[in-house]
C-alpha cells in the first residue's frame, strides 16, 4: 500500500498556547526568552512580534531595542512536547498513528485514512481547520514521504499537497533547509552558493557524501523517498482495534450501547476468524471538547461472544460521561488470547470451573463488586493456619500439593485470634473454662494440644499450643496458647467447628 | 370404601404436587444425601435441588455448624465436579477444613462483600448462571419480594441456593423451599476415648413447602451424614422442641 504523510507544522505553538490562556495578550507582542551563552535570546515569538521583525535567535535586548512595548516571559522547557504530545492525541480521531516531532511538528500517517473525509484535500483543510479554530496556527502538507511532507509544510510556497511520487519535483526548489539538515551543513552550503535543492541534487552522491557526511545523504534519500523513515507513534498501535466516527456527537446512553454493539460485532468477528478471544479491551470514548474518557472491561478467559462483552461493558456505561458529545469510538482489545473453539464446545453445559457461563458470570461479577472480592483457595504447605491457605485469582489453576485433612481445623477461622480469659489447671492442660465476649464457656471434652511453630523466617514471635474444646452446650471453638506456660501466657480464640 | 378414598386423595395430592411444578425425579437425576429420614419429609420424598435453602441461625456457633451441614450437602451435590460459590459477609470461611467434608476447596469460589445488597445481586446472578452447582449466601436480613426473585433464578437454572442467615432480628415470610435451623450438640466420644467426636447436630425443619416440618440430630462422620437414633436422643429432642 502506497504510504502517505501528513505533517502539521505549528508555527507559533507556545505563543498560541499563551494567548489561550491569556487572552489579554492577544494585541501585544510577546515573546519567551532563554539565556543561551550569556546572552539572553528569543526562542519563540508571536506573530504581532514577528511582523515587527523580531524572530527567534535574535537577542532579547536587539529586540526590546525594536519594539519598545515588547513583553518577554521565561521559556518553558518541556513545554513544547507536552503541547505537542496533547495536539497528537487529539489527531488520534484523524489517524491511529501520530508522532511527534520536536520541536513544533506533528506526523502522521495517513495511510488509508484520507477517503473518510473525502480525499486529502479535504482532510487536510478538516484538520487544518479544526486546529486553527482550536487556537494554534498550522500548516499542514501532504506527501508520500516525511521528509517531503516536513519540507513542504515548512518551506512550501505553492500546494501543500504532493502526489504520488511527485515529490521529487516538489522539493527542487524549495532550499536546502527544507530538508532538516544540521547546521554545520547548512554553513557550509551557504558558503558554497546552493540556495536551492535543485543546485546540488545532480552532483555525484560520493562527492556530496566527501563534503556533508552520511546523515545529509540520508536526509536526501528520505525526503525523496528512496530511504525508509522510522517513526515511534504517540500510542502504540494495538493490533485489534475498532473505529466508530460518528456523524453527530453522541450523548444519550442508548446511543452509547448501539456503538458498542456495533464495535464488539466488528471486532468480535474478526477474532472469531482468527480463533482469538479478549482478556483486556478498552473502550475509549472521544469526546467534542477534545478530552477522552474511557471504560475498561477484563474477562477471566478469551471471549469474543458480543452479548457477553457487552453485557460487561453495559455496567460501565455509567460511568461514560459524554458532556456535550462523543464524536469518536475506539474499542482497543489490549490482551487477547488464543481459544480452542473445539475445547470450548466440549465443556459446554457441564458445569463445573471450566464452564464458560461461570467465567461469564465472574467476568460480570468483577466488573460490579471489584476482582478484588473474589478469590478462590489453593494449598500451600505450611502448618501455621493463617499461611495454609493461598489466594489465587485464576479459575484455572490447580492445586500442585493435596489439601491436608490429617489435623482437625475449624470451618471458621477468624482473621486475627481474639484474647480470651482461661482458667487451666495445669501446664499443657486444656482450659477448664474460657471467656469470650463476656460469656462464659465450661469446657467439657478438650483435644490438644498440637503444637504449631513460626515459621522463622517469616516472623517472629512465640509458638501456638492449640487445643480444639467442647462446651457443656456441644458447641466447638479452636483456642490456642500463645508462648510457654511460664510467664503468664495469653490464650486466644482462633476458629469455630461445625 | 375407605381404600379408595386413600387412593383417590394420594392421586390427588400427587397431581397437586405436579401442577405446582413438583415433578417427581428420573431414576437417574436422584441423588441420596444419605439423608433418609430428613428427605421423607419433602415432596416426593426427594431432597429440593431447585430450590433455595434458607437455614436460620442466632449466633457465630450456629451458623459454624450451619456451614458445616451446607458442607455436607454440598460434597453430594458437586459430586461430578461442578463448582460452588460461597458469598460471605463475614469472610471467615476456612477453606482447609471443608476438606474434612468432602469438598474440594479449590472447586468452591469465594465472594467477599460488606453489604446485604450486594450479597444479594451476586446471589441472584449467581443462581442464573447454570454453571454453578450451588450458591451459599450469608445474609442478614431480607425480605419476601427478594427470596422469591432468588426462587426464580433457581427455578430457570436448577443450581441449588442457601442462604445462611445469622442474627436475624425478623423471621420474615419467605418464597424459600425450606427453612432449617441447625445448631450444634454435643458430640460422642469414638470408641469411648477422650477428646472430641464427630460433629453432630441437631437439625431442625422449621418450614417446607408441600412437606412436613421435622427435627433429627444428624452426625457427619466418614461415612457422610448419619442420622442418630436413640432413646437419649429423643428425650434431647423432645428438650430441644
Amino acid at each position: 500500500m502506497q504510504k502517505r504523510y501528513m505533517v502539521i507544522w505549528f508555527r507559533h505553538l507556545t505563543t498560541d498556547w499563551l494567548t489561550l490562556h491569556k487572552p489579554e495578550l492577544k494585541d501585544a507582542p510577546f515573546a519567551f526568552i532563554a539565556p543561551e551563552r550569556n546572552r539572553i535570546i528569543i526562542t519563540a515569538a508571536n506573530t504581532i512580534a514577528e511582523t515587527q521583525g523580531i524572530y527567534s535567535g535574535m537577542t532579547a535586548a536587539d529586540a526590546k531595542a525594536i519594539t519598545n512595548n515588547l513583553k518577554v516571559m521565561n521559556h518553558l522547557p518541556g513545554k513544547e512536547a507536552k503541547l505537542l504530545k496533547q495536539l497528537g492525541l487529539w489527531c488520534i480521531r484523524y489517524t491511529p498513528t501520530v508522532a511527534v516531532d520536536l520541536p513544533d511538528s506533528l506526523i502522521l500517517d495517513i495511510s488509508g485514512c484520507a477517503h473518510l473525509w473525502g480525499g486529502e484535500r479535504g482532510y487536510l483543510k478538516e484538520v487544518v481547520n479544526k486546529i486553527r479554530s482550536s487556537g494554534y496556527d498550522a500548516r499542514a502538507a501532504i506527501a508520500d514521504t516525511i521528509g517531503a511532507a516536513w519540507a513542504i509544510s515548512h518551506y512550501g510556497k505553492t500546494t501543500p499537497i504532493v502526489g504520488c511520487g511527485e515529490q521529487a519535483q516538489a522539493l527542487l526548489n524549495l532550499p536546502p533547509i527544507a530538508l532538516r539538515l544540521e547546521n554545520s551543513v547548512l554553513q557550509k552550503q551557504q558558503k558554497l552558493g546552493f540556495s536551492t535543492i535543485k543546485s546540488f541534487i545532480q552532483i555525484p552522491r560520493t562527492v556530496l557524501r566527501r563534503r556533508f557526511g552520511d546523515s545529509f545523504l540520508l536526509r536526501l534519500a528520505q525526503a525523496f523517498g528512496t530511504e525508509d523513515e522510522h517513526f515511534v507513534p504517540l500510542t502504540p498501535p494495538v493490533p485489534y482495534t475498532e473505529r466508530l466516527p460518528c456523524l453527530e456527537p453522541i450523548r444519550t446512553a442508548k446511543a452509547i450501547e448501539v456503538a458498542i454493539t456495533k464495535l464488539l460485532e466488528s471486532l468480535c468477528m474478526r477474532l472469531q476468524q482468527e480463533g482469538k478471544g479478549i482478556r483486556k479491551a478498552i473502550l475509549k470514548c472521544y469526546r467534542v471538547d477534545g478530552k477522552m474518557v474511557h471504560a475498561t472491561i477484563s474477562t477471566n478467559r478469551g471471549s469474543h461472544s458480543v452479548s457477553h462483552l457487552f453485557k460487561l461493558f453495559e455496567l460501565q456505561i455509567n460511568k461514560i460521561e459524554p458532556a456535550l458529545g462523543i464524536e469518536l469510538f475506539l474499542l482497543e482489545a489490549s490482551k487477547v488470547e488464543d481459544i480452542d473453539p473445539i475445547q470450548e464446545k466440549f465443556w459446554v453445559g457441564k458445569p463445573g470451573l471450566h464452564d464458560t457461563a461461570l467465567a461469564e458470570l465472574l467476568d460480570k461479577l468483577a466488573g460490579k463488586i471489584g476482582d478484588k472480592a473474589i478469590y478462590r483457595y489453593l494449598p500451600s504447605e505450611n502448618y501455621w493456619p493463617e499461611r495454609a491457605i493461598k489466594k489465587t485469582s485464576s479459575l484455572t489453576e490447580t492445586p500442585t500439593t493435596k489439601w491436608r485433612n490429617d489435623r482437625p481445623r475449624p470451618i471458621r477461622l477468624l482473621q486475627r485470634p481474639e484474647p480470651i480469659e482461661v482458667m487451666a489447671l495445669l501446664p499443657d492442660y486444656p482450659p477448664k473454662f474460657f471467656t469470650y465476649k463476656g460469656k462464659r464457656h465450661i469446657v467439657e471434652k478438650a483435644d490438644g494440644p498440637e503444637r504449631i511453630e513460626r515459621e522463622w523466617w517469616h516472623d517472629k514471635g512465640a509458638h501456638r499450643d492449640y487445643y480444639a474444646i467442647e462446651d457443656t452446650e456441644g458447641q466447638r471453638y479452636w483456642l490456642f496458647r500463645s508462648g510457654h506456660y511460664d510467664a503468664a501466657p495469653q490464650w486466644y480464640l482462633h476458629g469455630f467447628f461445625a | 370404601m375407605a381404600d379408595t378414598k386413600r387412593a383417590l386423595i394420594d392421586s390427588l395430592q400427587k397431581n397437586i404436587l405436579q401442577w405446582e411444578g413438583y415433578k417427581p425425579p428420573e431414576l437417574g437425576e436422584r441423588k441420596s444425601f444419605g439423608l433418609n429420614t430428613i428427605e421423607a419429609n419433602f415432596p416426593n420424598s426427594v431432597f429440593p435441588m431447585r430450590a433455595v435453602h434458607e437455614i436460620v441461625c442466632d449466633n457465630t456457633e450456629q451458623a459454624t455448624a450451619s456451614s458445616g451441614f451446607i458442607s455436607g450437602l454440598l460434597s453430594v451435590l458437586m459430586q461430578n465436579g461442578g463448582a460452588c460459590m460461597w458469598i460471605s459477609l463475614s469472610g471467615n470461611m476456612y477453606p482447609v477444613a471443608l476438606k474434612s467434608f468432602e469438598v474440594e476447596p479449590d472447586r468452591i469460589i469465594f465472594i467477599h462483600l460488606k453489604k446485604d445488597k450486594d450479597v444479594l445481586w451476586v446471589m441472584e446472578e449467581a443462581l442464573k448462571c447454570a454453571g454453578l452447582t450451588a450458591v451459599v449466601g450469608e445474609l442478614s436480613e431480607f425480605d419476601f419480594k427478594q427470596s422469591r426473585r432468588l426462587q426464580l433464578a433457581v427455578e430457570q437454572s436448577g443450581v441449588t441456593g442457601f442462604i445462611l442467615r445469622n442474627r436475624s432480628n425478623k423471621m420474615v415470610s419467605t418464597a424459600c423451599a425450606a427453612r432449617w435451623h441447625v445448631k450444634p450438640l454435643a458430640s460422642e466420644a469414638i470408641d469411648g476415648l477422650p477428646g472430641l467426636g464427630f460433629p453432630r447436630w441437631q437439625v431442625e425443619l422449621l418450614r417446607v413447602r408441600n412437606g412436613k416440618p421435622g427435627n433429627w440430630i444428624i452426625e457427619w462422620s466418614d461415612s457422610g451424614f448419619t442420622p442418630i437414633v436413640k432413646e437419649q436422643s429423643n428425650h434431647q429432642i423432645q428438650k430441644a422442641g
